[in-house]
């Protein structure tokens, strides 16, 4: 069998494309956009896409999935929050043929802006969730994923973590699976969700969960390794794998499907060990199942932080392994730390000299530009999530109609087409007065250059229709629109300045490509 | 099992000389895997990859004192990662500084006698000034072959799947400079 080394997305990637998917669609996010790029790259068989968002995204996959062809939706932890409306009514619809959803979660925070444990959404939206623990899993998994999908007329959750998505291994090259054509087929009692029909359906739901716990106690995916009787451990995703470094002789039950969890197999596993662990990253999502379902569990939470990231030496410690004493020497010396910046030539580099020099309250949002918030420049005083800038400004205004006057929300142009034009809207709608700055460096800078609607070019490098923004701004109702080039406008401060104290909405849209900006 | 970190400040091929490595250890037989950090690199962050070969590897990421080598890049860098150094492990150190945004503001100082302490405190440390290196090869741009080509000596794959590994990732048009980093890196520690 071939063996290459891959990144986990690349394999993730190389999954899909063995399974016969067709359609892939994603929003990019740290860490999951390299899957996107990669079936772009690497398998232009398939009809890959950035969509405008993961709502989308995960819309145009289900829609594919529904005109009979396996599809894919990728999209960071975050980016299921967005995704989440489509997520729990297609639970309900089922799929036709084979949809799979990758969550790409951040433990430890490494470039998000929290660390929610998507493990929770499987089980909110009743669907099958299968965990990886290495890039080679990752590839085997979404295989088996789609025929998952396509076996019980589900969408599944693929969750893979940073230390999966930016992990490079060896990784098999296996034959694409077959696939059976399929077509779309009008059934409006299963794809119209009307209550009378969301109801009947919930029904199926529910047994199509009792199923797929039955196919979990039985699926390989769940795995016991058996060692010691003394000590039996439960794990998951790259947990897995420090679990194995610290604690080779114990026994392990493996957890590679962790929706719905295999009851029989755990109390088996439970009954046959003196004492049970549960090694899991973040939230104690396996540990309070098992105790719930009246299984002791004799150590998990309580030897295991709930916050940050796993580490070897973390589960090490946990587990009781003797660790080496030596404690190199510490330097004396204070270092410097090394924050990322906005690189030099950077084109959102003026305008947040100016609102510096201006003292605005900056409500900011998510992308380079967030870097605007540390030093030098500290001018960034809210941040949350993507496209929320808008609407928080004029909640500001509503709480201190004064506030307008002092105040200014921050949006780059991707992040604008994710969600901040629907905040726009309401601005208008609600006779908001804010001043809006689109900071549009022509790309999804953050991620690493991805095209998106306003770029005018789509992910396979092909010239499409672009998205016009400051014609999309006025048409939602902003009279003052004013697109200038931040290197070469003659006052900046003093054009903030105006708009900020004019009692009416305003777009100011700062248009300079990013100067990392492939070609 | 051969664990190594290779650290670095973004734009100074720190990936790249993860990928080498990791062929080349593919290419001896190993099993390998790797975990980086790399997502603020071209914003003037560090970068940080680690490496980990072997006859079965599970865990991508290095234990806290369990480097076998480190590979700095930077010196700051080198110093930040002690804590991952084994009792007996080699640190390779390009001694260099590359001054952090915090420093050139005047918010932070760079501590002048690093690479003095280095010397005087971490048995095993190397700080290579390769300066001249990367003259007579004449691109800086080969920090990363340079480098790589120092800690070879410390591993155990031969040089032929160096070699291979080279050719399989550097780019035609820069594979000529690179191979003679290599050479000279592996020369300075033979």
């Amino acid at each position: 069998m071939h063996k290459q080394i891959m990144l986990g997305n690349e394999a993730a990637a190389r999954g899909a494309f063995e399974a016969g998917c067709q359609v892939a669609a994603a929003y990019p996010g740290t860490p999951s956009t390299e899957i996107l790029e990669a079936v772009g790259r690497n398998h232009p068989q398939i009809k890959a896409q950035w969509s405008p968002n993961e709502k989308v995204a995960l819309e145009v996959a289900f829609g594919a999935a529904l005109g009979g062809v396996r599809s894919l939706a990728v999209m960071k932890h975050v980016g299921l929050n967005v995704a989440a409306d489509p997520l729990f009514t297609f639970s309900y619809t089922g799929v036709n043929a084979g949809l799979v959803v990758i969550t790409a979660d951040d433990p430890g925070q490494w470039s998000s802006q929290n660390e929610q444990d998507n493990r929770h959404y499987a089980r909110h939206a009743k669907v099958p969730m299968l965990e990886p623990s290495s890039p080679e899993e990752t590839r085997c998994f979404i295989r088996e994923a789609f025929q998952i999908s396509e076996k019980f007329d589900c969408l599944v959750l693929v969750r893979i973590t940073t230390r999966i998505a930016h992990s490079r291994a060896l990784v098999n090259l296996e034959e694409e699976l077959p696939t059976a054509p399929r077509s779309f087929v009008r059934n409006p009692p299963k794809n119209v969700m009307i209550p009378a029909h969301g109801r009947r359906r919930h029904v199926e739901v529910e047994k199509r969960l009792n199923d797929l716990r039955s196919f979990s106690d039985q699926s390989d995916l769940n795995v016991v390794e058996s060692g010691g009787r003394q000590r039996g451990i439960i794990t998951d995703s790259v947990a897995y794998q420090y679990v194995k470094e610290a604690a080779p002789d114990d026994s392990v039950l493996k957890i590679g499907m962790v929706w719905p969890l295999p009851e029989q197999k755990i109390r088996q596993f439970a009954a046959e060990v003196d004492e049970l662990l549960v090694v899991e990253e973040l939230d104690p999502f396996i540990e309070n199942w098992v105790r719930a379902a009246g299984i002791p569990v004799t150590r998990g939470k309580d030897i295991l932080p709930m916050c940050g990231e796993l580490t070897p030496e973390l589960v090490a410690e946990a587990l009781g392994k003797k660790q080496d004493s030596h404690k190199p020497p510490v330097c004396p010396e204070k270092l410097p730390i090394r924050p990322p910046r906005l690189c030099k030539g950077c084109p959102h580099v003026p305008v947040f000299k100016a609102l510096k020099n201006l003292d605005l309250n900056v409500i900011g949002d998510i992308g380079c530009y967030t870097l605007g918030a540390l030093p030098p420049y500290n001018s960034m005083h809210t941040q949350t999530c993507m496209g929320a800038s808008i609407g928080m400004h004029l909640g500001m205004e509503k709480a201190d109609p004064e506030s307008a006057g002092r105040s200014v929300a921050v949006i780059g142009d991707s992040t604008f087409v994710h969600s901040g034009i629907t905040g726009l809207i309401d601005m208008v709608y609600n006779h908001g007065t804010g001043t809006v700055i689109i900071l549009d460096n022509r790309t999804t800078a953050m991620t690493g250059h991805q095209e998106h609607p306003g770029t005018g070019v789509t992910l396979a490098g092909e010239p499409t229709r672009e998205l016009n923004l400051a014609e999309l701004c006025r048409a939602v109702g902003v009279d003052r629109v004013e697109l200038f080039d931040p290197f070469a406008v003659d006052d900046l401060e003093k054009l903030i300045k105006t708009e900020v104290e004019t009692r009416e909405p305003s777009v100011l849209i700062a248009r300079r490509p990013c100067i990392l900006n492939k070609g | 099992m051969t664990n190594v970190i290779i650290t670095g400040v973004g734009g100074q091929g720190v990936l790249l000389a993860c990928r080498v490595l990791m062929e080349a250890a593919k290419l001896a037989g190993y099993d390998v895997k790797e975990s980086e950090i790399h997502g603020m690199a071209q914003r003037g962050g560090s970068v940080e990859c680690h490496i980990r070969f072997g006859n079965q590897v599970a865990s991508p990421l290095v234990a806290r004192d369990n480097a076998d080598i480190i590979v700095a890049f930077e010196l700051c860098e080198a110093v930040r990662k002690l804590e991952y150094l084994a009792a007996e492990g080699v640190l390779l150190v390009n001694n260099m500084k590359i001054l952090p945004s915090t420093v050139e503001s005047g918010a932070m100082e760079y501590p002048d006698n690093l690479d003095k302490w280095l010397a005087e405190n971490i048995s095993k440390a190397f700080l290579l000034d390769n300066r001249e290196a990367l003259a007579d090869i004449g691109s800086k741009k080969c920090l990363n072959l340079l480098m790589l080509g120092a800690m070879a000596g410390f591993t155990s794959i031969p040089d032929n799947n160096w070699e291979e590994a080279i050719r399989n990732l550097v780019k035609p048009q820069y594979l000529e400079m690179n191979k003679k980093a290599f050479r000279l890196g592996r020369a300075s520690f033979s």
